[in-house]
């Protein structure tokens, strides 16, 4: 199989590419969630992404890819206490899938040929520590949006089914992306994305041009091609890992927690989400770019990102979700020439 | 065929194909638009040309079928997983039939299968109405459009595809080169032409090289540039654009179109010839009447609120039974029992001989008949009332006694109704979506009158409550009772025009959501205000005939009849 597209090698893009690498720096923000025109890269910065993550250890043939042989469910036998590395996974979610493919179901084989009870995992225990992706999520059917909301949120898949019962871990980073145009998202699940992003194609000609031009040549010179960018990747990589340290050391100061607090009510998001993932976004974000303080100039980068899918439908205002935070953000924060600090 | 031929519709067809046939993953297909007929058979019989193996599908087909799944008789039978393959295991070429009648998620799931190159689609649209085309997601992955409704018989009587060349073409292709320049050319027209997607410029590449390689050349032509952008841009021409169809006009020429977008104006300076001739080759291959279908695809979908997961119509309660029909019980059917056993019956004796157990009854898979329902969506009648001081010095008693007749008309035919009154400083929904009359009737006796007129806050109202009727499956109609006076603006000032002005944005936001309406007048002469305000809603305007509460519900009724 062919190597993806590198990430580096996407042109422009900026937001959807930050939210992207943050939550590969903290899984915990939740999951990303893009929407946009047509031809706009997006399934090709996800297949990007896979490619870019780094690798994690887990035991040996263990189906939920678990980090040491004690977390190994029970069910799935694993004899092996070898550890191995392996890329992150980011698993395709199909729009036809069945559920029984989502969450596994009773092994029919083994069932029919040796008479035995056996569980066969499905594509939520293949993404656990990896990625879920789901290309045009706003026409997945509604059973399955439901089963997804569920085992997002408790991080555990429970199947109870077929005479079977079992559980065992399903934390992933839910990416999903969709065209506004072909139906909408029901809030329930927009609120479960932390970061949500919306891409247009380039509307300036040397940039569009740019993108045919590197698409050409990663179609037409692979090698050379993969060549040219693999350093790049290679330098972004390094800085998620440094990122992914850095965290920890991160100072955040009383007032970027009230500044977090003052915009969400001012914006009138619903539940305590919105607070939530901007502090961890804007967290992630400060580590990676190397800051040792989470400030204001952080959350004003992260907002439009980790609120806009948050608000209130506001039928009246046509200027969109990322005008209202955008403008919400300057009333609060002063405006931006201010507030470079 | 030779360089520089002119090309007719059949002739711009046959090409058409002949490039895909030369690189059929990368060229993801084509779209044919024709209805059926002999033109249309020769077309199809030239499909041989394409170097994989031809599969058909139709809209209706399932993920079973597509992707394959559990192929539970044979498992069964055989002691051991069976897997039934899908449609998609293999590289083939997909012939869509009826592709008009091709559903939003089929459509994604096709298109999601094409961008992994390994299979192309052909797509037959049959199209007889204006709204009636290609679902956009797939409309926009195919390279190529054909209309062949025009097309004589005579003039496609040559039709051969030479089967040697494009094997030949095919074994060119890999070393034929594009420059960087003549790239960035095919971008700019794109760009010209309106396309926001960058998909159309990476095909109209692939074409161009196709090109090349079908007429004996490792290098592209500006002939071949000129081919490619006809073939690929003319159908994709403005469908990311925002523009209004305006039926009774042609569609306006997409050299028009740059002007209103950003960064396209500071190009002209260094616009060089050949665009002007890609862009010219462009506009000379626009198929009369495929942009106004387009935008009218559009429109029409965006008046049914485009439904996805959420929207879709599948809470009704009701359901008129339709004839059952051979189907697999794959879980989201219902079992018509009765119609399998009567399937099944006649083989009964063949069955039982040749069984080598007992069984009374012998059923098999293709015996198996599902329930069908046609289902029809509930109508809410959204009652939006002004109770305002000046409606309640005029009329509102009047008025009241129009919606009780209203009311009685929406029992008879089992609508559900609901009721939001506006007054004072906002609006309240008195009555949620219900079907009881008597209910509707005791909250709307106990409705007071006094305070301003907030009638912003009252179209507010009735929006969100039709946006969630309709994601629970119903049909909403508005019906607007007011004297027209807006006197309150949304934010809670009292400023006639503010608040004039946030009642005319808002009847056009709910205009957007093809919400049909209603607007009576209960003022003590018309308002011409109010008849703007419909205008604005796209509702017809109804003056209440004075002290004749009968007249009105006629008038109504004749108004929102479908």
């Amino acid at each position: 199989m062919r190597q993806p597209f590198p990430f580096s090698a996407i042109v422009g893009q900026d937001e959807m590419k930050q939210a992207m690498i943050l939550t590969a720096i903290d899984p915990g923000i939740g999951g990303v969630l893009v929407f946009g025109d047509r031809g706009t890269g997006k399934s090709t910065a996800v297949r990007a992404l896979a490619a870019l993550l780094p690798e994690i250890t887990q035991v040996e043939g263990c189906p939920v890819n678990s980090a040491n042989p004690e977390n190994c469910p029970e069910w799935a036998e694993i004899g092996s206490k070898r550890i191995v590395k392996r890329p992150t996974p980011v698993i395709d979610l199909p729009l036809g899938v069945t559920e029984d493919r989502v969450v596994g179901a009773l092994d029919i084989e083994r069932a029919l040929t040796r008479g035995e009870k056996a569980f066969e995992p499905g594509l939520l225990a293949r993404a656990n520590r990896g990625y879920l992706y789901i290309d045009e999520v706003n026409l997945l059917e509604d059973h399955i949006v439901d089963l997804l909301l569920d085992v997002a949120q408790s991080g555990e898949n429970v199947v109870e089914r077929e005479g079977l019962s079992i559980r065992h871990p399903a934390r992933f980073v839910l990416v999903g992306s969709g065209n506004p145009e072909e139906g909408e998202l029901r809030p329930q699940l927009l609120d479960r994305f932390g970061l949500s992003v919306e891409v247009a194609s380039p509307r300036d000609i040397p940039q569009r041009v740019e993108v045919i031009r590197r698409r050409d040549a990663y179609e037409s010179d692979h090698d050379a091609f993969m060549k040219r960018w693999r350093a790049q990747d290679t330098k972004l990589r390094k800085r998620i890992l440094a990122a992914r340290d850095g965290i920890r050391a991160l100072d955040t100061p009383e007032a970027t927690l009230i500044d977090c607090a003052e915009l969400c009510v001012a914006l009138g998001s619903d539940g305590l989400r919105g607070e939530l993932t901007l502090l961890r976004a804007a967290r992630a974000l400060a580590a990676f770019g190397g800051d040792t303080q989470v400030t204001r100039s952080h959350l004003r980068r992260i907002a439009p990102s980790a609120l806009r899918h948050r608000l209130r439908r506001d039928p009246l205002d046509e200027a969109g979700s990322t005008t209202r935070v955008a403008r919400t953000v300057d009333e609060l924060f002063g405006p931006t020439a201010l507030a470079a600090e | 065929m030779t360089d520089a031929a002119p090309y007719d519709a059949w002739g711009r067809a046959t090409l058409a194909l002949s490039l895909l046939a030369v690189d059929p993953q990368g060229l993801r297909g084509l779209w044919l638009r024709a209805r059926s007929g002999p033109v249309r058979d020769r077309f199809v019989g030239l499909l041989d040309a394409l170097p994989l193996p031809r599969r058909k599908i139709h809209p209706g087909i399932t993920d079973d079928q597509l992707f394959g799944g559990v192929d539970l008789s044979a498992t069964l039978s055989t002691g051991h997983l069976v897997r039934a393959r899908g449609l998609l295991a293999e590289p083939a070429a997909l012939v869509l039939a009826m592709a008009e009648r091709c559903p939003a998620g089929l459509a994604v799931r096709l298109g999601q299968t094409l961008d992994a190159r390994t299979h192309c689609l052909v797509a037959l649209d049959e199209g007889a109405e204006p709204d009636e085309t290609l679902p956009p997601a797939l409309a926009e992955r195919l390279a190529f459009f054909v209309a062949l409704d025009d097309v004589p018989l005579s003039a496609s009587d040559f039709a051969t595809i030479d089967h040697d060349l494009i094997e030949a073409a095919r074994a060119r292709l890999p070393s034929v080169t594009l420059t960087p320049d003549q790239a960035e050319e095919l971008a700019l027209v794109a760009a010209q032409c309106g396309i926001a997607s960058l998909r159309a410029p990476l095909l109209a590449m692939a074409a161009a090289k196709a090109s090349a390689a079908l007429f004996g050349r490792i290098s592209v032509y500006s002939s071949d540039l000129e081919r490619a952008a006809a073939l690929v841009y003319s159908h994709k021409a403005l469908i990311n654009n925002d523009f209004t169809p305006q039926p009774e006009e042609p569609p306006p020429p997409p050299e028009q179109t740059p002007d209103d977008q950003p960064g396209d104006t500071d190009t002209p300076g260094e616009l060089t010839l050949p665009e002007e001739i890609l862009l010219e080759a462009v506009r000379a291959s626009l198929p009369p009447d495929v942009l106004a279908r387009l935008a009218a695809g559009r429109a029409a979908r965006a008046k049914s609120g485009a439904s996805g997961t959420g929207a879709a119509r599948k809470g009704n309660r009701r359901g008129r039974p339709l004839p059952s029909r051979p189907g697999k019980l794959d879980g989201t059917s219902k079992i018509d029992l009765v119609a399998t056993l009567r399937a099944a019956a006649p083989w009964q004796p063949l069955r039982r001989a040749a069984s080598p157990r007992g069984h009374l009854v012998h059923i098999r898979p293709e015996d198996i008949r599902v329930k069908r329902y046609e289902e029809t969506s509930d109508r809410l009648l959204v009652f939006t009332v002004d109770a305002s001081g000046s409606a309640a010095m005029a009329r509102l008693g009047e008025a009241k006694g129009a919606i009780e007749l209203l009311l009685a008309e929406a029992y008879a035919r089992r609508d559900h109704v609901a009721l939001i009154a506006f007054r004072g400083e906002g609006a309240e929904l008195l009555l949620p979506p219900t079907r009881s009359l008597v209910q509707t009737k005791r909250r709307l006796a106990g409705l007071p009158g006094g305070g301003g007129t907030p009638l912003a806050h009252g179209l507010q109202a009735a929006m969100e409550l039709a946006h969630q009727a309709r994601a629970r499956g119903m049909t909403p109609t508005l019906a607007l009772l007011t004297d027209g006076r807006a006197n309150i603006a949304l934010d809670g000032t009292a400023n006639r025009e503010r608040a004039a002005d946030d009642a005319t944005r808002l009847a056009r936001a709910l205009r957007a959501t093809g919400t049909p309406a209603v607007v009576i007048d209960t003022a003590t002469r018309p308002q011409e205000a109010l008849r703007a305000l419909a205008g604005a809603l796209d509702a017809p305007y109804i003056a209440l005939p004075r002290a004749d509460a009968h007249r009105l519900s006629t008038a109504v009724s004749a108004a929102l009849a479908d």
